[in-house]
């Protein structure tokens, strides 16, 4: 079982450490078992946004030309900068990490801050998106109005379904962040008092699998939503 | 298992900048490649990209590269199932018009 292990310490094993809960022989399978669960937790997550892309994929299908042609009307430039600032916080989450492994506990926090403002970096830059689709009114229900570019064909219904998607998909992952940007305010603390140590930093790890997540959906989100109509 | 072992003493930073190195050149030319028309291809070039690009997040930066084959497999089959519900719906709105074309006999 034990085929991972990075912080497996010479000799003990960990035996006796203030942080092995009772119910596993070692921190090596305590790290293991944590590890696993928040895979599992990733995997129900999976499934979460899952049901949006499915839907996603279907209406693409369905409604191609139209699909494309609204996807012109998100900024690329933003949508961009923003995944190009998820992929620098997954970095910085990574680096957090490795500081632990290292036990240099001001590193730690110090990647953590960096990483957070990251992720409020992408919220506003996301903040200044929705606000342009408000006042374009692109934002769908009684005031949509889409205005169809000439000489295309004309389908203003088909172009709320793709915004509709568009703000499902980007809300939840948005959602996602705010919460991300949370868990990692929570790290904070126990990171400044160096509780976490090359022995032990599950909780850095199981909130840095969901950081990296929630990165993984925007990879996604960005040629499916932005990029589909740029030629 | 052995890289393991020295890992432990002093961890690389290493990879971390050539996965993030990865993930930004690939985010060009996804951006590059949106910009010329290439028919069907286009999609398929943009998810091919990104599966690659997601690929090596869950290598790399979540260490499963270095995990149990019990949590490797986790990861697979989550994936796997998300493909199974797209193929399967898929399948089924691919071939409703084919229950028509049987209907009027031809």
């Amino acid at each position: 079982m034990h085929s991972g292990g990075v912080s497996v310490s010479a000799g003990a094993g960990g035996h006796g450490h203030a942080r092995l809960q009772h119910h596993f022989d070692d921190l090596e399978q305590q790290r293991e078992a944590s590890t696993l669960g928040m895979w599992v937790f990733l995997c129900t997550e999976i499934l979460f946004f899952g049901g949006l892309f499915t839907t996603y994929v279907i209406y693409r299908q369905r409604f191609h030309g139209v699909f494309a042609q609204a996807s012109r009307d998100l900024n690329v430039v933003w949508g961009g900068t923003n995944t190009a600032v998820l992929i620098c916080s997954s970095l910085t989450m990574a680096l957090a990490i490795w500081s632990a492994q290292i036990n240099r506990r001001k590193l730690i926090v110090m990647f953590l801050l960096i990483t957070m403002a990251f992720g409020l970096t992408f919220l506003g830059i996301k903040t200044v998106e929705y606000k342009e689709k408000f006042e374009h009114h692109l934002v769908p229900g009684p005031h949509f109005h889409y205005v169809c570019p000439p000489g295309e064909p004309c389908h203003p219904e088909q172009a709320e379904i793709f915004f509709s998607l568009y703000f499902c998909m980007t809300g939840l992952h948005a959602l996602h962040m705010i919460v991300g940007v949370g868990l990692l305010s929570y790290l904070l603390l126990p990171s400044w008092q160096g509780r976490y140590t090359s022995e032990w930093h599950n909780p850095l790890e199981c909130i840095g699998l969901y950081w990296h997540f929630v990165d993984i959906v925007w990879i996604f989100l960005f040629p499916l939503l932005y990029l589909i109509g740029a030629h | 298992m052995a890289e393991h072992a020295s890992a432990a003493h002093t961890p690389s930073r290493k990879p971390y900048f050539l996965t993030c190195a990865f993930l930004l050149v690939m985010t060009l030319i996804t951006y590059v490649v949106a910009k010329f028309d290439l028919g069907p291809l286009n999609d398929i070039v943009a998810l091919g990209i990104a599966v690659l690009k997601a690929t090596a997040v869950v290598l790399f930066f979540m260490h499963v590269r270095h995990s149990s084959k019990l949590t490797k497999l986790t990861v697979v089959s989550g994936f796997l199932w998300l493909a199974f519900m797209i193929f399967i719906t898929l399948s089924d709105y691919w071939t409703r018009g084919w229950l028509d074309t049987f209907a009027s006999g031809r």
